[in-house]
Order: structure tokens, then C-alpha cells, then sequence
């Protein structure tokens, strides 16, 4: 066994200890009839070899493209420091602090991430991370309904489909979510569609408790947030901001356009892509419903020396206190991940972090200008940070094929977004400080080629 | 001496002066966001701390100091599983083919990540005797609520919508009664039998046209076989009720017990407590879940396939309509479950049963040495962990659970999880896990026999413990009536800065 320390030496020493022969009579208590017979699993791998196994796996995985896919993972550059800090066995093999006399280093971090946090969403109480964007999401979801006792929520058709589908699933046993549509024509087109959410919070359907609506939404457009805050609170409706977090160094926050909840997606801040995750799960809230916040929570307090030090608190929220009262069953969480932020935002400042927003918007508008050029323009009209669809026949066939081409166009809307005709034929794609003027000519050149045929010359001036 | 760091760290705030930090990122062209309009503008930047990489970097490492972890000591915790963490795993993981795949890559270029997702869940399917498993859920309370809404959705397949209760033992995981609530169900709880175990007789009583599910753990959290379970899962069926399993205790019977060929419908793992991807102080985990053929057709979406050609592709959102949805976003935290399968591979079928013989070996060993200074209430052979009770010293000393936990840290070691289940006075669950050598074993349960003998001798000397941490015990009351949960000016100065 790779990572034992017995000997067969240790072994016998232990059941002659117990006074028994053999360590089946431990297990004599399974019913025979219960027994497990062997597993049929490979044999052990030793290490050269399982390595070896691992990195061929691993160069499977193609990430070599020039890559314009976000959609709610984000390429970003993560300063050195933060995974070599990570890769400390105090933090990454630490449980839980539950005993917060030798857990101070975990806890202090919580309570900075909560502060950082706090900052960048402009509310008071931060949970200390959920599991990604989509389950803040969902549980953002279900505080409105526990904080309102109503039972029915309203999630803007340009939140990000996943975090849909995850509201959906959360609210299956009982609640009600409805789709508030898009704006389908003019400059507002492809943001939430305010009047129809004014009728749907007044159209005689049970109360709204809560209004869901994300900036930048997932099309990248910039909503009209404080409007549909507006609205939502004329209704006693609850109003939650999906934000997503590098956003906020040049976007209003959450609190200063009266959202009640902030949920979001946290990977940007220093998180690797993974296919998937672990990521993080932003949760944020007015103090008015701190007792409402799933998720642990960590507060500045004194030791019996009067000294500053930090604990978990108002525990009474929790699964293991409360079980069946409890504000959600969350136990793991995504602590090293809200670390990873934390170390990402001390390191990268709030002038870094503006810096990466800017930068960001400035990319964008390049590939907008390269993408236009060879004939693929905005579907929208409206404002963007650094993510926005343009118009492709074929989007789906281009996209495959631009793999051939090394470019990874985004993403196919049609795929996720399939009962909205007018992004049909439309590729969403972004950029960030990562992105190259190097990136921008390939995919620019690579669909001039399957739009129109081989690059000639006018194209070089659109990328410059 | 104390078992962690002493440099206490004044906060990142309190470290920031208006002008450090910079160079990390070229800057921007300054009409960069002109094309925001002003009332969708941040009008002040956020206020967070401004600092150089060396700060941070000393900041970051004297805070871990501060922290016990595994890889500097024993962390007995039961019920958690604190086994050692293997390095190859954490390579592996930020290989960058596995790191820096975008997780809506398609899936011709996510052949490697694919398979190994593809692979992850035969051999867990193998492992739990289940007939398929999903890698979705983030953690283990996620895929309870998973597997509870795939229950859900089972009985409703079959209109049979008067089902709202669940059924659980009072000695469950407080997630279990928690994510029965979310999923819309009732709890009904179910008091221990006298041995410890579950009451299957109460059980068969609760039983009934309105019950959806059992959730069970086992081996229990007592550390314990549930050596009638088979007259239980067959009470469930019979009543047409399905059966959760908790897979917290899993280390306990690798090789030795298939929860699915005993007939439990559902199961979630904790791939962070048996197959040792890191706590990381509270999270990430990864909570897959194994089903039978009876919720096959719920699983969340999109499952992962294998094709004819041999190659791996995720299931289209639309393709099969019984799911009931997804939980997350994407196909779920690959990075975790790069690291679990390569343990799995590491040890293969024989190494893992090896594990838990090895776990349970050692959890026994411990058992005899601890009873010599604790009562043990249920004395018998254990699993993977035992509940250990200092009642006896209580009544006699005033000396709790409580204090012998603190006084354990000036002995250097972390304390075992106390006063879980709730079912046991003052009780200790000890978990060695097979990682930890004999004399490591023996070295702790001298310090738990040393701190009762101290009990008996100098009871303030534990009641007052610890005495070597950086921070005494901690002001809890306080800290919950006027919560100081995010760092003000004005807030911290009230509270002395540790420099």
C-alpha cells in the first residue's frame, strides 16, 4: 500500500493486542451473505508509472488553441505567489476550524476574504464560499423566499443558463421560478425585459420574493440594474445581483444599486479553469439578513486574554446545530479557493484589479473591430465589458472548424440558449489582459477563411 | 511549546499603505472603458488593501503557521476521514492539460479529462457494488440533496405523490435532516437502539405509504456496523420507500461490504475524507453519487458516455428528459477528481481494501488503549472510528470532554470531533485512519490516559487548557452578540492589532 506505515510487524503487534488472529474477525459483524467478493479494479500503479499515466492523460486535453471562451470561466493571469502559497500543507491540509485555537491562519483568512469581498460587492456579510456560481445562485434563490415567506422567484433569461438550470433543480421540490424575458429588438436587445418583468411582478400569480438578474449578464451586456432593483423592491421583492467578481473593480457594486443579495462565480479571482472546478461560490448580503445567509461565517472576537483573534459565528444557521431547521445543509465548502481569491486581491491590489477589468474591455474591442472587419459583427448594440456575440452563419460547423484553424471561437449559443432564434446563428466570445493582438489575428484570419474565403490584405490594418 | 506558529498577523487592511503593489499587469489604454456609460461606472475604487508580493507573501506564510494540518501532525477527527494527503496528486492535478482545460471546451479537445471522468466513475461504481454513478455534486451535502431529489423524482415517475417524510437515525450527519428539508421533505427522526445502532424495530414502525426515503449511514457515526441491514433495506422496499446511504464512512468497508449489492438505491461519496483529496481547510470536496437501476433515469445532466469508437462525450442538455437537472454549474470539480482517481489507481482493488482493514486495525488498537483511562459506551469491534465518553471523569472531576480536547493541543495533537452524535454523553469520535504508524497511535492515546490522570490530579491545569496555543480559548458569546464579520477602521481599532 503506497501511503501505510504497517508493517506486518505492526500488524501482528496490533492483533495480538486485541487478541485476535486475523483482521477478518473485525469485520465479522458484515452479514456473510453481505460480504463484498473482490473488486474488479486494476492493479496498484506504482508512482513513476501512475505519473507517467496521468501526464499522457492530461496531454489528451488540448489547451494549446487561442482560446475566446468565457461564458462564465474567465483566463486570467495568476500572479506566481498564489499557488505557491497554496501549495502550503498547513492550508490545503487543515479541516475545517473547529478548533480555532490552532486554526487562527484559516479563520483570519476567512474573515479577510469576507472583508475583501465586502469591498468589492459594497454588502456587509459575505459566507464564507459556496460551491461555484450556480449554487450561490440557487441558495441566493432560496434566501429571498425564506426572508420573504413567499415561495416564488423570477431569474432574468440573461442569467447564466447553468445557474438557471441549478435555480430549477433547487426549486423543484415545491417553489415557483418563472423566466423574465429578453428585450428582443433595438438598443436594449439582449438585456432583461423590463416591462415584462414589471407585468410578471403584478400579473396576480402568487407574491414574487425575489428577482434575479446578472451584470454583466451572460450575453456580457450591461443591464439596467438599479431599475430592475426598483422594481423588484415596489413589488416587496428581494433583488439579487449576479456579479462577476474582476467586473467590480470598474462596475457599480451591488450595494450601491440597492441589490439585497450578491451571488457570483469567483473563479476569475486566481482560479484555474480545471473543466469544471473547484471554484468558488460568491454569496454576499445586506446586514438585514445576516440570519438568513446560508454558509459558514467567520467574526473578529477576543481570546480570554483579551486578545484579537477569530471564530466561526451565529452557528445557529447551521446543518450540524440545526439539522432540519438549518438555512441549508452546506458543510464543505470551497475554503482553499476563497483563499486563493483572497491571495489573488492582496497581491494584485485595487489598482491591478481595475488594471485587469480595463484591460480587458480594451482586448475586446479589438477582437469586436478584427471580428466586424471580416464580417462578423455584434448581434447586440448595447454596452460590454469584455464579452459580447457576434453574428455567424453556421455558428456551430465555423466553431468546430476554427479548431483546425488553433482557435477556440467561444461558444456556440445555440448550444446552451437553443429556444432563443435570434442568437441562432451566434458565437459568444471574449477577452481579458491575456488575450494577444497574436490570438486576435488567428481567429480573425481563420474566419475570414471560413466565411469568405482565403485573408487578403485589408484584414492586417483592422487588427493593429 | 506550542504545536503551531505563534506570529499572530495584523490583518491585510491594517498592513496596506496608499501606493504599493504594482507591475503585475500592463496597463490598460486610458479610454479603455469610455464606452461604459457613467451610471453603470464604479465611482470610487473598491477599498482593498495595497501591498507588494514580499507582505503578502510573509502575511500568507505566517498565517498557515498558524494552522494544525495534517501534514505537520495526527488529526483524529471522526467522521472526517484526515488521512494523508499524497503529493504526486497535487502535480497532478495542476498538470497543465488537466488545469487550464475551459470547462465548456468541447469535448474533441477534453479526451483526456473526459476518460478519466469515465474511468472515476466505473471504478466507483465498482467500489459501491452501485449500477452507475454521477461526479456532479460538489461535496457530500450536495449529492445528498442529489440523491434526495432523484428519490423525488422517482416517486413522482410513478405518481405516488403522498410520500413526504424521511426518515433518519437521531445519530445521522445534521446534513441528512437538513437536506431532507431542502428537497421538501419531512424528517422524521428515529431514536438509537441501546446498542448503538439503528432501532430497526421503531424503524419497521415509522415505516409507511408516506415515507420517500431512509438515509443510513454505515457503518454509523458510532463507528459501527448496522449488522441487520438487510432486514431494514428489505422493510424499506417493502413499504415502497427508497434507501439513502451516506457515504461519509466508507473508508471503514473497502472491499469488504458494496452498499449497492446490499440493496441500498443511492449513495454519495466523500472523495475528500476516502480517497484523501485535501480538506483545504473546510473545502473543496467533491460529493459523487452512485445509483441502481431504479434511479438510473434521474441522474443530473450531462452524464459522461463513452462512444462507440472509443472515445468520451457529455450528454447533450436535451437528451435525456427524466433527469432532474443539474446542481451546478458544468460537469463538476474535475480538479478534486483528478486527485481521487489517481489514489484509486495508486492502490487499485487490493490496496483499497487494504486501507480499510488497515483503518479498522488501527481504529480497534486505539479502542483498547483509550478504554484504559475512558469508558467505551458500545464495546465492540468498531469500524473506522469509536466513541470514547469522559462522563465518568466529569461526574467525578468536573473535568469535560471540552477541557481533555483542549488539553490535547498542549500535548500536540489536534482533538478528535466531540460531542458528536449528540447521542453520547461527553463523547469523543476517534478516527485514526490507516495512514498513521503504531507509535503515533500510541504516542496519543498516552496523552489522552496522561490528561485523565491530570483530570484527577490538577483539573484546573485542563480546565484552562490550552496553554501553548497562540490564542487562549475564545470569546464565542461575544462574537455572535455583536458580530464583527468584515474588517472597518473603526471596528478593528477597538481590538488590539497582534503587532
Amino acid at each position: 500500500m503506497p501511503y501505510g506505515p504497517h508493517t506486518a510487524g505492526d500488524r501482528e503487534r496490533m492483533l495480538s493486542a486485541l487478541g485476535i488472529a486475523s483482521i477478518d474477525e473485525l469485520f465479522a459483524d458484515i452479514p456473510t451473505l453481505l460480504r463484498a467478493g473482490r473488486l474488479d479494479l486494476p492493479e496498484p500503479e506504482p508512482e513513476l508509472e501512475l505519473a507517467a499515466r496521468l501526464q499522457r492523460m492530461a496531454g489528451r486535453n488540448r489547451t494549446d488553441l487561442a482560446s475566446f471562451l468565457g461564458a462564465g470561466v474567465y483566463r486570467h493571469w495568476t500572479p506566481a505567489a498564489v499557488d505557491q502559497l497554496l501549495l502550503r500543507g498547513e492550508w490545503y491540509t487543515a479541516y475545517t476550524p473547529y478548533q480555532p485555537e490552532i486554526s487562527q491562519g484559516t479563520l483570519q483568512s476567512i474573515y479577510e476574504y469576507e472583508s475583501l469581498i465586502a469591498e468589492l460587492v459594497d454588502l456587509d456579510v459575505v459566507s464564507a464560499s459556496h460551491y461555484d456560481g450556480a449554487a450561490a445562485t440557487a441558495e441566493a434563490g432560496l434566501m429571498t423566499c425564506r426572508a420573504t415567506h413567499r415561495e416564488r422567484v423570477l431569474v432574468s433569461k440573461a442569467v447564466h443558463p447553468h445557474y438557471r438550470a441549478t435555480l430549477a433543480a433547487y426549486f423543484g421540490a415545491g417553489l415557483e421560478l418563472d423566466d423574465v424575458p429578453l428585450v428582443q429588438e433595438g438598443d436594449a436587445a439582449g438585456t432583461t425585459d423590463l416591462g415584462a418583468l414589471e407585468r410578471l411582478l403584478a400579473d396576480g400569480g402568487p407574491p414574487v420574493a425575489g428577482v434575479i438578474a446578472g451584470q454583466p449578464n451572460f450575453l456580457g451586456l450591461i443591464e439596467p440594474m438599479a431599475e430592475i432593483g426598483r422594481l423588484a423592491h415596489a413589488a416587496g421583492a428581494l433583488f439579487v445581483s449576479v456579479v462577476e467578481p474582476v467586473s467590480l473593480a470598474v462596475l457599480a457594486p451591488p450595494g450601491a444599486y440597492g441589490a439585497d443579495i450578491a451571488a457570483g462565480e469567483g473563479q476569475p479571482l486566481g482560479i484555474a479553469p480545471q473543466y469544471g472546478g473547484p471554484y468558488l461560490g460568491l454569496l454576499a448580503s445586506t446586514d438585514a439578513l445576516v440570519r438568513q445567509i446560508p454558509g459558514r461565517l467567520v467574526g473578529m472576537t477576543t481570546d480570554v486574554n483579551g486578545k484579537r483573534a477569530y471564530v466561526m459565528t451565529l452557528r445557529a444557521r447551521e446543518q450540524d446545530i440545526r439539522r432540519d431547521k438549518a438555512a441549508s445543509n452546506i458543510c464543505t465548502n470551497q475554503a482553499l479557493l476563497a483563499l486563493a481569491a483572497s491571495i489573488y486581491l492582496a497581491t494584485i491590489g485595487p489598482h491591478g484589479l481595475r488594471d485587469v477589468a480595463a484591460q480587458g474591455a480594451a482586448r475586446a474591442a479589438r477582437l469586436e473591430t478584427a471580428l466586424a472587419a471580416v464580417g462578423a459583427p455584434r448581434v447586440h448594440s448595447g454596452p460590454y465589458l469584455n464579452e459580447f456575440a457576434v453574428r455567424v452563419p453556421d455558428a456551430r460547423g465555423v466553431h468546430r472548424r476554427l479548431i483546425e484553424h488553433g482557435v477556440l471561437a467561444g461558444l456556440a449559443l445555440a448550444d446552451v440558449l437553443p429556444d432563443e432564434p435570434s442568437l441562432a446563428d451566434a458565437l459568444l466570445v471574449c477577452a481579458t489582459e491575456v488575450t494577444t493582438d497574436d490570438d486576435i489575428a488567428l481567429f480573425a484570419s481563420g474566419l475570414a477563411a471560413e466565411l469568405t474565403g482565403p485573408l487578403t490584405g485589408p484584414l492586417a490594418g483592422a487588427v493593429r | 511549546m506550542s504545536v503551531v506558529g505563534e506570529r499572530l498577523q495584523p490583518t491585510l487592511f491594517e498592513r496596506s499603505r496608499p501606493g504599493r503593489g504594482d507591475g503585475k499587469i500592463p496597463h490598460p489604454p486610458k479610454d479603455a472603458l469610455d464606452r461604459i456609460p457613467a451610471t453603470a461606472r464604479r465611482a470610487t475604487l473598491p477599498a482593498l488593501p495595497e501591498l507588494n508580493e514580499p507582505e503578502v507573501v510573509r502575511h500568507y506564510v505566517n498565517l498557515s503557521q498558524l494552522n494544525y494540518a495534517i501534514d505537520t501532525g495526527f488529526y483524529p477527527l471522526g467522521s472526517c476521514t484526515m488521512k494523508f494527503n499524497p503529493k504526486l496528486n497535487e502535480w497532478a492535478a495542476r498538470l497543465p492539460g488537466f488545469a487550464n482545460l475551459h470547462p465548456l471546451a468541447p469535448d474533441e479537445i477534453a479526451q483526456g479529462s473526459l476518460q478519466l471522468l469515465w474511468e472515476l466513475e466505473q471504478a466507483l461504481a465498482e467500489i459501491s457494488g452501485m449500477t452507475a454513478v454521477t461526479l456532479q455534486p460538489a461535496a457530500g451535502a450536495q449529492g445528498e440533496l442529489t440523491g434526495i431529489l432523484m428519490i423525488r423524482a422517482y416517486h413522482r415517475s410513478r405518481a405516488d405523490t403522498e410520500r413526504d417524510e424521511v426518515l433518519v437515525p437521531d445519530s445521522s450527519h445534521g446534513t441528512n435532516p437538513a437536506t431532507a428539508t431542502m428537497a421538501g421533505y419531512r424528517t422524521i427522526t428515529i431514536p438509537s437502539a441501546s446498542d448503538g445502532g439503528v432501532d430497526i424495530d421503531k424503524f419497521q414502525a415509522a415505516l409507511g405509504p408516506r415515507t420517500a426515503a431512509v438515509m443510513i449511514t454505515n457503518p454509523s457515526t458510532l463507528g459501527l456496523f448496522e449488522k441487520r441491514i438487510g432486514e431494514l433495506l428489505d422493510a424499506v422496499h417493502e413499504a415502497g420507500a427508497l434507501a439513502y446511504m451516506d457515504g461519509a464512512n466508507l473508508n471503514a468497508i473497502l472491499g469488504r461490504f458494496r452498499p449497492g449489492e446490499a440493496g441500498f438505491d443511492v449513495m454519495h461519496f466523500n472523495v475528500h475524507k476516502t480517497f484523501s483529496t485535501p480538506h483545504g481547510g473546510g473545502g473543496p470536496g467533491a460529493g459523487p453519487v452512485g445509483v441502481g437501476e431504479r434511479l438510473l433515469p434521474f441522474l443530473p445532466s450531462p452524464r459522461v458516455l463513452s462512444t462507440d469508437d472509443g472515445r468520451f462525450r457529455l450528454e447533450r442538455p436535451d437528451e435525456r428528459p427524466t433527469s432532474i437537472g443539474r446542481l451546478r454549474s458544468f460537469v463538476g470539480n474535475t480538479g478534486v477528481l483528478v486527485r481521487a482517481y489517481a489514489y484509486i489507481r495508486a492502490h487499485g482493488g487490493s490496496g483499497l481494501r487494504q486501507v480499510s482493514d488497515d483503518a479498522v486495525l488501527a481504529a480497534n488498537y486505539l479502542k483498547n488503549r483509550v478504554g484504559e483511562a475512558y469508558e467505551i459506551p458500545y464495546d465492540r469491534p468498531c469500524k473506522h472510528e469509536f466513541v470514547a465518553s469522559a462522563a465518568a471523569i466529569k461526574k467525578r472531576t468536573g473535568v469535560r470532554t471540552l477541557d481533555i480536547a483542549k488539553r490535547l493541543i498542549d500535548y500536540g495533537f489536534h482533538p478528535p470531533t466531540i460531542y458528536f452524535p449528540l447521542t453520547v454523553e461527553e463523547g469523543m469520535l476517534i478516527e485514526p485512519t490507516e495512514t498513521e504508524s503504531i507509535e503515533t497511535l500510541d504516542a496519543f492515546a498516552d496523552a489522552l490516559i496522561a490528561i485523565a490522570r491530570e483530570a484527577e490530579t490538577d483539573p484546573e491545569l485542563v480546565t484552562s487548557a490550552p496553554h501553548t496555543s497562540p490564542v487562549g480559548r475564545l470569546d464565542e458569546a461575544s462574537a455572535a452578540r455583536h458580530p464583527n464579520l468584515r474588517w472597518r477602521p473603526m471596528a478593528g481599532a477597538e481590538t488590539p492589532c497582534p503587532d
